[in-house]
């Protein structure tokens, strides 16, 4: 990681009996797409607010390219802010909304009109230059928000939800077009969703929050194939979560008392939460050849869903809950019915061992 | 197929506006009766011409009322009553609207009880309160006395013009604190931050944004405030002792002392034209604010 763009050491903020951000750490480097992802109420807006400078931290010092922020008014921070309703100024045209920063910023007035344009054409807004927000769609008020952000050249774009008010179509293009727009300009993004698919697709790093608290960071990858906590296993994806006991070095008994193969699962006698993605686990027919080493449970298809491009199952194997499995719509693999028995299997390498 | 459905939809409007017309009836009803009747009354008088006795005889329609509206003493209590009003409605807007900006960014409990606060006035009569503000500035009033006991020397401002604009301000301003209050609590408030992010001092973003996002509210309580101030005739009556006329009390001379229908009737005419010319002046420029 290159110098860091933005750095919180030890960031707690309280609203009054609420703890809002607890005692967070996070280092965020320059050029980097870093989303910060959590249910509502997490404190991952919070946690942007702090370093756009609307809410200033009860403890903990923040930094922006090294230099402490401290008490510094928003007008005074190397940052833009895209906000999650766009809050577009309504009695501005598209471009007075554009040109306002610069404007502030007592940029020459020749500057300002090339740089207006320049940045609505990037967003293809040019020909609604003269347009009030209230006669744009919503896609179109998003790249609004989105050029008088990026217009000022900020060094960090901190960005709020900005696709949540946008239907899944266009919410899926403009995630292709903020990823290939961050990596056009090199400016470092901070992104506060609750939408993992959203983060998983763009960021080079994610932040995963809970109650406050930073619980893991990591590459999308990192994320959704080993998430430490059953937090972050739940919140990612699907994912079946079974409860084990360590039975010896490398393996755990199930609650149906059959014992399988994990990973250094931690010491003997100990209850763990196993982590499965329901696309790890494999049906197949009782008497079909299976995967030398691979654990087996045999089962009970009681439930299909139909997805389009996937079937998934409910598998009972005797456990707690069904196994969901997820198996792929393609011609050469088989789909079993209601009632059929079947052989879930994985390959232990697939398992997950995580924290409560 | 089609004429038929045609017709059933003319028929729907149809019932739908009968509907709209027995809805509005007793309003419509006691409207006519009570203000369009009364007023083209006040109209037909202003054609009118005195007798030497002081009575109006309903004949001789002429324009002499008319001719004298803005001439003369009339024109001198006009402009008088036009800067009082201005200026009524100038100070009590640079006094509400910090303190409506302030009961819009209360917690919303708060906010309800504030509001409360600027009604209780109403709760008590007008005359009862325009007395009250004459006993509170009158040399041996409160004011006065305080005054003195600081030293100071006692406070001469009843029958001025100050004691009017006074008690002018004090009367209206719920008027301008309500619109100003409704226009700033209905505010989007991530747009001042939009602006403080977008490198505007605090200062600034008011300037840019909340003001003109607030001009609605600016331009009703305006003309709420505006327009009573304009024909006030209590308040100049009591705190002014009638010393110097104001529209308001120039009309009603009119009518009771110089016993001259047709030319009261044409002043009141003529200040209702003003306002209303000035009200849809100003809506129209507010509204194009936003």
């Amino acid at each position: 990681m290159s110098r860091p763009a933005v750095e919180l050491v030890g960031i707690t903020k309280r609203f009054g009996d609420v703890v809002a951000v607890d005692d967070l750490d996070l280092t965020v480097g320059d050029g980097e797409f870093f989303s910060l992802l959590g249910p509502s109420g997490c404190g991952k807006t919070t946690t942007l607010r702090m370093i756009a400078g609307f809410e200033y931290p009860t403890e903990g010092t923040l930094k922006i390219h090294g230099e402490e922020m401290g008490l510094r008014p928003p007008n005074e921070r190397p940052v833009n802010t895209v906000f999650q309703s766009y809050a577009l100024f309504p009695h501005m045209t598209v471009a007075d909304n554009v040109a306002f920063g610069l404007q502030m910023r007592k940029v020459p007035s020749a500057e300002i009109e090339a740089r207006v344009k320049r940045v609505l054409d990037q967003v293809q807004l040019r020909h609604r230059a003269d347009a009030k927000p209230s006669q744009l769609s919503g896609g179109q008020r998003q790249r609004v928000a989105l050029a008088r952000a990026l217009v000022n050249e900020p060094e960090v774009l901190l960005l709020d939800e900005p696709l949540g008010a946008l239907d899944l179509k266009l919410r899926q293009n403009m995630q292709v077009e903020l990823k290939e727009l961050q990596n056009r300009v090199g400016i470092t993004f901070i992104y506060v969703t609750h939408d993992q698919e959203e983060a998983l697709t763009m960021s080079d790093r994610i932040g995963v929050m809970d109650e406050g608290k930073l619980l893991q960071v990591g590459t999308p990858e990192e994320i959704y194939e080993g998430p430490r906590s059953r937090f972050v296993a739940d919140f990612i994806g699907d994912i079946n979560l079974i409860t084990a006991t360590v039975s010896g070095p490398d393996r755990v008994r199930l609650g149906n008392g059959q014992e399988i193969e994990v990973r250094s699962p931690g010491p003997v006698g100990e209850e763990v939460t196993l982590a499965l993605r329901p696309e790890r686990l494999e049906l197949y027919d009782l008497d079909e050849p299976m995967p030398e080493n691979h654990t087996k449970l045999r089962g009970k298809v009681i439930r299909r869903m139909y997805y389009g491009d996937a079937y998934f199952y409910d598998v009972e194997v005797g456990l707690d809950h069904p196994l969901e499995v997820k198996e792929e719509n393609r011609p050469d693999v088989e789909t079993y019915d209601m009632g059929e028995e079947t052989v879930v299997c994985w390959d232990p390498a697939a398992v997950n061992v995580v924290t409560d | 197929m089609v004429a038929e459905s045609v017709d059933l939809e003319t028929r729907a409007e149809r019932a739908e506006s009968r509907r709209g017309l027995l809805i509005g009836l007793p309003t419509y009803l006691y409207l006519i009766l009570f203000f369009a009747v009364p007023l083209v009354i006040v109209l037909v008088y202003s054609f009118a011409t005195r007798t030497r006795t002081g009575s109006t005889a309903l004949s001789d329609w002429n324009l002499d009322s008319w001719a004298r509206v803005f001439q003369g003493p009339a024109l001198e209590v006009s402009i008088r009553s036009l800067i009082l009003a201005a200026v009524t409605t100038l100070l009590s807007l640079v006094l509400s609207y910090p303190f409506a900006y302030w009961i819009a960014t209360r917690p919303a409990r708060l906010r309800a009880i504030l509001l409360v606060l600027v009604m209780i006035p109403f709760w008590s009569n007008f005359l009862v309160r325009t007395y009250a503000m004459k006993f509170l500035m009158g040399s041996e009033g409160p004011l006065s006395l305080i005054s003195q006991l600081f030293g100071g020397p006692p406070v001469r401002i009843l029958f001025t013009q100050w004691a009017v604009l006074i008690g002018l301000v004090y009367g209206y301003m719920p008027f301008m604190i309500l619109p100003l209050y409704a226009a700033l609590e209905r505010m989007d408030w991530s747009l001042v931050e939009a602006a403080r992010d977008l490198y505007a001092s605090g200062w600034t973003a008011f300037r840019k944004v909340t003001l003109p996002l607030s001009m609605p509210g600016v331009v009703a309580g305006s003309v709420l405030v505006f327009i009573p101030a304009l024909g006030a005739y209590v308040t100049p009556a009591i705190l002014g002792g009638g010393r110097t006329p104001l529209l308001g009390d120039y009309i009603v001379q009119q009518f009771l002392q110089a016993r001259n229908w047709p030319y009261g009737a044409a002043l009141s005419m003529a200040v209702m034209v003003v306002m209303l010319i000035a009200t849809v002046f100003y809506f129209r420029k507010g509204g194009r604010t936003l």
